[in-house]
């Protein structure tokens, strides 16, 4: 596995805005990219995740990780989600967010509070989660990278106050 | 060499245009705009702006003369030693409420001060009703010892009479 993080591509390059393509082949280049994914967002500035077009690779998979987060959160551990999908929703809470491709600025951006997931592991086998908080939180950003998304284009007022998280 | 930020300050009675009209005259000469914040305050819109390229003080100060007199605004420029991409990410929310009275801020900030809380945004305002005011007080600020000094400060402000809520913020990077 190389040493070099992978370049994070920084906004507005187009890529950002772009729909990704589900992966298809569950083969050893496919764990070595996730691993070096993982490793790049361990250089960054306390990631807690990392979704695969921010390096260029325009396919469906991201990486979540609220074990990094500052303070302890319920977590279901370091993951890689392949062709992640949203199931269900519940409620809604307003946090603060940033991201290694918009470097020096964080905004409000309101997300639902838990959620259910469907994706596929670096093996290809189905596994789903229930999240909640801050772990959700992740997850919905990095699924909004795979469909082209930034939390700029998510951005509340800098006054909204429903229950902080 | 880079040219300083001016931070220019208008101040005047809140109509449509303010905004618009300043900007054009300043991107008119070709000027940077940094960071600003606006809002209305009482019935005064106020601007504080980031500017630079536009010349010295006393030239930006000559480029807004017209609009500044349309408008009937004060208008304020100093050369200001900033510089951009320096935000911080606040880690704490304290939320006040109460029954006008005269201290709260003084008070509140005082307190936060002393449990360690740097503020970085602080936004106030009077509601209710002109003989029963309410204020109610928004800040986003860093703590240098953590959450839990907050708390008991926040205790004791609640002893005088104010409603106080901390919510400590996380930033969500990925």
């Amino acid at each position: 596995m190389s040493v070099e993080p992978l370049p994070i591509l920084t906004y507005p390059d187009e890529r950002l805005k772009t729909e990704c393509e589900p992966v298809e082949q569950f083969d050893p280049e496919l764990r070595e990219f996730a691993e070096h994914l993982q490793y790049t967002a361990d250089q960054g500035p306390s990631a807690v995740g990392i979704a695969a077009p921010q390096v260029g690779r325009m396919q469906r998979l991201c990486l979540v990780d609220a074990t990094r987060a500052k303070r302890p959160v319920d977590n279901h551990g370091p993951l890689v989600l392949i062709n992640p999908a949203i199931t269900n929703w519940k409620g809604f809470a307003v946090g603060r967010e940033g991201c290694l491709s918009i470097p020096d600025y964080t905004g409000k951006v309101i997300r639902a509070e838990t959620i259910e997931l469907t994706a596929q592991d670096v093996e290809g086998r189905t596994v789903t989660f229930k999240m909640k908080g801050f772990e959700a939180r992740i997850a919905q950003h990095e699924i909004d990278h795979l469909d082209g998304i930034l939390f700029l284009d998510r951005l509340v007022s800098r006054h909204a106050d429903l229950r902080e998280r | 060499m880079t040219k300083p930020w001016l931070l220019l300050t208008l101040v005047g009675a809140d109509r449509p245009g303010i905004v618009a009209q300043v900007t054009r005259v300043l991107f008119g000469v070709g000027a940077e705009l940094g960071e600003t914040a606006m809002m209305r305050l009482g019935n005064q819109f106020a601007i504080m702006m980031m500017v630079r390229g536009a010349g010295t003080t006393d030239e930006v100060a000559g480029l807004l003369e017209s609009t500044r007199a349309d408008f009937g605004l004060k208008l304020h420029v100093d050369e200001i030693d900033a510089a951009l991409h320096q935000h911080r990410e606040p880690d704490v929310s304290v939320i006040v409420h109460s029954a006008d009275r005269s201290g709260i801020v003084a008070d509140v900030t005082a307190a936060l001060l002393e449990a360690g809380m740097n503020i970085l945004d602080l936004r106030s305002d009077v509601g209710g009703s002109a003989d029963k005011p309410i204020y109610i007080m928004q800040i986003d600020g860093e703590t240098t010892d953590g959450i839990e000094p907050i708390e008991q400060c926040v205790a004791q402000l609640a002893d005088q009479g104010l409603t106080v809520r901390v919510t400590p913020l996380q930033t969500m990077r990925g």
